[in-house]
């Protein structure tokens, strides 16, 4: 109703002060709101996207989910065998060209065929145990950030020399080798060769930089002693998001245990949902406090204001209409902040955004902020919910009062 | 004999307390259309509390006030302040206008609660009651602008507003210098003998009381006497 408006505004217009502190304590909540989740979620991207870019986004080893069988248990139901160590099987996915092939066919994305091995990096009588990836430089930089980085050297530096190794930055540093350094690698099958150190590399998650050598799929096969090996199959789909779809099918169609990043990192995966809930606890403390204002002004108003409730209720405005008047201010204190709470997140982001910070175990250079829509709408809706109600309390108190007690005591 | 708008039947207000204070009690009074009524009596005597329980500014504990007929001591208190709205208008002592509004705004108030005329229809309407009031300049004027006698005119033009055919006054020139008072009573008459209104008015000034057409005297919360001149209107 236009002449609930109309009352309504003139009341907080002149009390500009007034208005003013309740609107910049909501646009304070709202501001730091909006800030918070674009920095939370803006973290959980950051912290995805690494780890999208450090792994394959589906890795298809030759392990399978369940033992093998017995034959007799495959042909009678009856049987049921125990105590028998499973047959050795031949390590390595079966027939790896042939599996490409077929799942390039349809796969959404780029295949690169990998040996994972072990084996002990000795260099000036260090010894330090490494996963050793053996790796084809060309269809490398298709599924992995590798190429990117590379310090020394590059990926072709593997082709420079027999049993080249491009070693993780921090690796190299804890064995003090260096581009060049001829280090020796033993393996658990009980081989040894002589490798040189073409190239560093640093994906910035310590994790993987002091505990990793590529070398030449060839090489690896060395290593492992089997010619032709492939036992990992690495592939990076168009759309991240659908990783455990493709996975599940590549399981189903090679038999082989075929594992999506979500798959690998569940444990961090659920931890955002923790993480997101404690973000919106805080964020609506930050917005409750605020409506605590509102509060404030709107009984505060409508104890300023009993003679004129009294003089309107007395020429015949209804309780409803009194009481919506009240509530309409508290919206508009709410629609007020909500909006200058915007303002001021967006400039929080931006100021957040343009700190750099160095961290001795990821480098990351700015804080990682998520600008996204939702995150005002839901401050706003939170907002004008709790103003709502710290508008409604006051309202409904004073639309109750009894016109003749004021005028009693005014006359 | 002419409607009765306003009747009183037995009407006791006692409010309540440790001590429990009667303010009317057992008030039988009928209002005939186009009566200009004084109610009077000593401080105390109940007048204002009676105008209130007239007006359905307040409930009877016993009795019932019945507004033209209809009862209304079973309304819901909204449906007694539509009554108000559209039937009766008050004036107070204090002008109890909205202090962040225009004259004209204030005028316009019970009309825009009402909204049965389209908004330029208000507007015009409450700029003739002004002008009709003598008050035509100072439409845009705030309460604080105005003076003591002009607000009381404003309030009379609110009272107005709905073109209710009661108006209820409350010590309407109590607060008044006799000029301002004079003129505020002025209207006030004016309504009953031109307008056909029925004006029903508590004051402390007999001079004034003697001028109206009857009067009504409250002695500690009772009718006292009550005698009709028919021949002061004239």
């Amino acid at each position: 109703m236009n002449l609930v408006f109309d009352i309504a505004w003139t009341h907080v217009r002149s009390r500009a002060r007034q208005t003013a502190f309740a609107v910049a304590g909501v646009a304070t909540g709202v501001g730091f709101s909006v800030m918070m989740a674009a920095l939370m979620e803006g973290s959980q991207q950051d912290f995805m996207r690494q780890l999208i870019n450090a792994l394959p986004h589906i890795t298809v080893s030759d392990e399978r989910r369940q033992p093998s069988r017995q034959p007799a248990e495959a042909i009678y139901a009856a049987a049921e065998i125990r105590g028998l160590t499973p047959e050795a099987r031949r390590k390595g996915i079966k027939n790896p060209l042939a599996t490409v092939g077929s799942l390039e066919a349809w796969l959404p994305g780029a295949i690169a065929p990998s040996v994972q091995t072990r084996g002990i990096l000795r260099y000036a009588s260090r010894d330090v145990s490494v996963n050793i990836t053996g790796i084809d430089p060309q269809r490398e930089p298709r599924v992995s950030q590798l190429a990117t980085q590379i310090r020394q050297g590059s990926l072709t530096s593997l082709y420079r020399t027999n049993n080249a190794m491009i070693l993780g930055d921090r690796l190299a540093e804890k064995i003090g080798a260096r581009v060049g350094s001829n280090i020796t690698v033993q393996t658990s099958a009980g081989a040894r060769l002589n490798a040189q150190v073409v190239g560093l590399s640093h994906t910035g998650i310590r994790s993987v930089d002091e505990a990793t050598a590529y070398v030449l799929l060839k090489t690896g096969q060395i290593i492992e002693q089997q010619t032709g090996l492939v036992n990992e199959i690495r592939i990076r789909v168009r759309n991240p998001m659908q990783a455990r779809e493709v996975a599940a099918r590549v399981e189903e169609e090679t038999g082989y245990k075929s594992v999506s990043w979500q798959e690998a990192h569940e444990d961090l995966l659920s931890s955002f949902v923790i993480r997101n809930i404690i973000m919106y606890t805080v964020v609506g403390a930050i917005l409750l406090v605020a409506s605590f204002g509102t509060y404030n002004i709107i009984s505060t108003i409508t104890h300023e204001k009993a003679r004129d409730i009294a003089i309107m209720k007395s020429l015949g405005l209804s309780e409803r209409v009194v009481r919506s008047i009240f509530v309409l201010e508290a919206m508009l204190i709410g629609i007020a902040g909500g909006l200058a709470g915007f303002a001021l997140g967006y400039l929080l982001c931006l100021g957040l955004g343009s700190i750099e910070i160095r961290s001795p175990f990821m480098d990351m250079t700015h804080l990682p902020l998520a600008y996204n829509p939702l995150h005002y709408a839901i401050a706003l809706g939170v907002a004008l919910f709790s103003s709502l109600a710290a508008g409604y309390l006051p309202a409904r108190k004073a639309a109750r009062v009894h016109p003749v007690d004021i005028i009693r005591g005014a006359t | 004999m002419a409607e009765v708008l306003i009747e009183a039947r037995g009407v006791t207000r006692i409010l309540p307390g440790i001590v429990p204070t009667t303010l009317v009690r057992n008030i039988d009074l009928a209002i005939h259309a186009n009566e200009f009524v004084a109610i009077t009596g000593p401080s105390g005597s109940g007048k204002s509390s009676l105008l209130y329980l007239l007006g359905l500014l307040d409930l009877p504990t016993e009795g019932e006030v019945m507004i033209r007929q209809k009862a209304t001591a079973h309304m819901a208190e909204d449906e007694r302040a539509h009554v108000r709205l559209s039937e009766l208008g008050f004036v107070f002592q204090f002008h109890f206008l909205l202090p962040e509004f225009s004259a004209l705004e204030n005028v316009m108030l019970p009309m825009r609660a009402l909204d049965r005329l389209p908004r330029d229809a208000m507007h015009r309407r409450a700029a003739d009651l002004l002008g009709a009031l003598g008050l035509a300049e100072h439409g845009h004027k705030r309460p604080d602008q105005l003076s003591g006698g002009q607000r009381q005119r404003v309030a009379v033009a609110r009272a107005l507003a709905n073109d209710p055919p009661m108006i209820l006054a409350d010590e309407p020139t109590g607060s008044l210098d006799s000029r301002s008072s004079e003129q505020v009573f002025e209207i006030l008459r004016d309504l009953v003998v031109r307008h056909g209104k029925t004006v029903v008015a508590v004051t402390h000034d007999l001079g004034l009381a003697a001028r109206m057409t009857r009067r009504v005297q409250l002695v500690d919360g009772a009718i006292a006497s009550d005698e009709v001149a028919r021949a002061a209107v004239d």
